[in-house]
């Protein structure tokens, strides 16, 4: 499968009074052409500000500081503003956690639809009567997809009137609208209940297959990622700590921090026994030394985990920052 | 007898009438947020509460703790009727029913200390003050994994795990025997999810509590629960031992809800699953009949028309269905 999009060595920077923080230091990742990336991490953990990078939302007080962002071949870090314009809305596409802000409450769903043909499809006929009668047809088609009943009627309405998971659905739809090759997805169902949760994620999954797409999901949820994406990868600190196949890194995480993790998801088939929590906290992103940034909660950790530890090979397909990864085996 | 006993509770919130309304004297829209529920809970056990947004199961809890007047019905706790209560015996029975908040944020008053935070309740109640009341509030604080160093910190300077821990020891101080967990865990982070479950199951074990843990989430749930009840639309439409309705659910809510969690270890391809149609229905204009059928898979025509009355189906397990005895299931293979 070819490459679609390719961070190297990403590090995005912010300066806040208490000194500079590295919410992503060093992040490297691939997404290939139809596949679906799961990146899960607890809140802090940078996975979030790695796609703002990668979108190029990262806005002052933050930059980003170093690394290269391919996408489709293109060097997304050296585009224009205007040109990255034009990739974000039309070729790469990022939904966000709370659709309720991310909608504008002013205008109606049909017009918020018409401003993303308006600023990205260049296909639209030019005559003013057809274009308007064209971006109708796709916005109804749109709505259509993503399973909003009476579509025609719905494009009239404002954000407030639409329930939760309806808000989602529209973002999606707003999102799609242009057929991006790649949908970043920031946890889509966090605000939402477990029935509606179900419905946005097989959603997604259709498109993406009668698209041809590539999805990110963030989540903090490992059922939604065991479910839903092909690969895996899990942050810590704004670091990956682990990076493989979904299966196989649920199945036998090779990182202490993975492997804690999944150990603390309470399961109705754990009932009675003893749920082990990761100890501690996540350690203060601000003047983090370069060593192991899990090491202070970590059960496995030695005198000599406190040095730099870079990605290390861990099966194929697999990689895991840690160390002690043959012992996780 | 049980701890708790609650019959026939409702809590309805009138709507603002309109104009006309208020001319013409009629009452205007009700929204039946808890309607006619009853349960019990056993001394020393677990009952988890478990809906979706909206259906009621947050003022159910306060409205057995008269934070929220209930409308109509009856609680009983101890042998004693909270519902009855005048207003001096309402608070001493609050010493022994507490509640714990879910949103460690906003539940905690940012300009008061630690120490006033969890020390108000030995207050309130008469129970101790000054060194004294410092000294318990210290013991309490270290009972949950805090230090009695941080007793004149401020919210602010702790995080989200910490807080909720501020919350469960002033919840703790005045030594309840009775705790309404009202989604405690479901805005922290999975590691520290843990670490406050593990800290309220030890708690529980230790000082013989007994709660009522309310969450929308059914891994938690069934993680730490000994029976459950199952909430739509203000109303219990199925309870039991834990066992009884995660392994074999019997109304068609529970089973597409239980369908719906998202599994580690369950490939999406080989897990049965109940896609629902639609929406929540606005509890301001809640459907005839059952409640459910607007959006069941088995909906018939008596469902359209009447409620279906709770039914007994053994070993403590019941459940509001007027389909119950025909043994249909959305579950694959009927389990």
């Amino acid at each position: 499968m070819s490459v679609l999009l390719e961070v190297t060595n990403l590090r995005t920077e912010f300066a806040t009074r208490a000194g500079l923080v590295r919410a992503v230091d060093g992040v490297s990742l691939r997404v290939a052409r139809g596949e679906c990336l799961g990146v899960v991490g607890e809140s802090g953990s940078g996975k979030s500000v790695t796609f703002s990078s990668v979108m190029g939302l990262v806005r002052s007080p933050g930059r980003v500081a170093a690394g290269t962002i391919h996408f489709d071949g293109r060097d997304l870090r050296g585009l224009a503003p205007e040109e990255m314009r034009a990739i974000r809305g039309r070729d790469i596409a990022m939904t966000m956690q709370d659709a309720l802000t991310a909608l504008n409450p002013a205008l109606t769903v049909g017009e918020q639809m018409a401003e993303v043909m308006i600023a990205h499809d260049d296909t639209l006929p030019s005559a003013r009567g057809a274009r308007r009668s064209a971006i109708r047809d796709r916005s109804v088609e749109m709505l259509g997809l993503v399973g909003i009943p009476a579509p025609e009627t719905r494009l009239r309405q404002y954000p407030h009137e639409f329930s939760g998971g309806m808000r989602q659905r529209i973002m999606i739809a707003i999102a799609l609208t242009c057929r991006p090759q790649l949908l970043i997805a920031d946890e889509p169902t966090t605000a939402l209940d477990v029935t509606i949760q179900a419905q946005v994620l097989e959603l997604i999954s259709d498109i993406r297959a009668r698209l041809g797409m590539s999805v990110v999901l963030i989540t903090h949820d490992l059922g939604v990622v065991a479910e839903h994406c092909d690969r895996v990868m899990v942050m810590y600190a704004g670091q990956v700590v682990e990076e493989g196949p979904t299966d196989q890194v649920i199945g036998a995480p090779r990182h202490p921090y993975t492997r804690g993790l999944l150990a603390s998801i309470p399961r109705p088939a754990l009932r009675g026994q003893p749920i082990r929590p990761i100890v501690g906290q996540v350690p203060d992103l601000v003047g983090l030394p370069p060593q192991c940034r899990f090491h202070s909660r970590c059960p496995l950790a030695r005198q000599g985990c406190l040095v730099q530890v870079p990605m290390l090979p861990a099966g194929p397909g697999r990689q895991a920052r840690c160390l002690r990864l043959e012992e996780m085996s | 007898m049980s701890l708790l006993e609650v019959t026939g509770l409702s809590k309805h919130y009138a709507g603002r009438p309109s104009l006309v309304q208020r001319v013409t004297r009629d009452p205007g829209q009700v929204v039946r947020a808890v309607n006619g529920v009853s349960l019990a809970v056993e001394r020393g056990e677990v009952l988890g509460l478990i809906g979706e947004s909206g259906c009621g199961k947050s003022t159910l809890g306060r409205a057995i703790l008269r934070l929220h007047e209930p409308s109509a019905g009856r609680v009983t706790f101890d042998g004693t009727e909270v519902t009855a209560l005048a207003p001096p015996a309402l608070k001493a029975m609050r010493r022994r029913m507490q509640i714990i908040f879910q949103d460690p944020y906003a539940s905690l008053n940012p300009r008061r200390t630690v120490a006033e935070i969890v020390g108000l309740p030995l207050a309130l109640h008469g129970i101790a003050s000054g060194e004294e009341a410092r000294e318990i509030t210290a013991r309490v604080l270290e009972r949950v994994g805090l230090k009695a160093g941080q007793l004149d910190r401020y919210p602010h300077q702790f995080s989200g795990g910490q807080r909720q821990r501020i919350g469960i020891a002033r919840a703790l101080v005045s030594n309840p025997e009775f705790i309404v967990c009202d989604e405690p865990v479901s805005a922290l982070d999975v590691s520290i999810q843990a670490q406050i479950i593990a800290l309220l199951l030890e708690l529980k074990r230790d000082l013989g509590l007994t709660y009522l843990f309310i969450s929308h989430d059914i891994s938690v749930i069934g993680y730490l629960s000994d029976r459950v009840a199952v909430m739509y639309l203000g109303e219990i439409v199925e309870t039991g031992p834990v066992a009884a309705v995660l392994d074999n659910p019997r109304h068609p809510y529970t089973q597409s809800l239980l369908s719906a969690v998202p599994e580690i270890g369950a490939r999406r391809d080989k897990k049965a699953r109940v896609r629902l149609q639609g929406d929540l229905p606005s509890p301001l204009n809640p459907p005839k009949g059952c409640k459910f059928h607007t959006r069941c898979p088995l909906a018939t025509g008596i469902c359209r028309s009447a409620a279906p009355e709770t039914r007994d189906l053994g070993g403590g397990h019941s459940a509001a269905c007027h389909r119950l005895d025909e043994g249909l299931s959305l579950l694959e293979g009927g389990r």
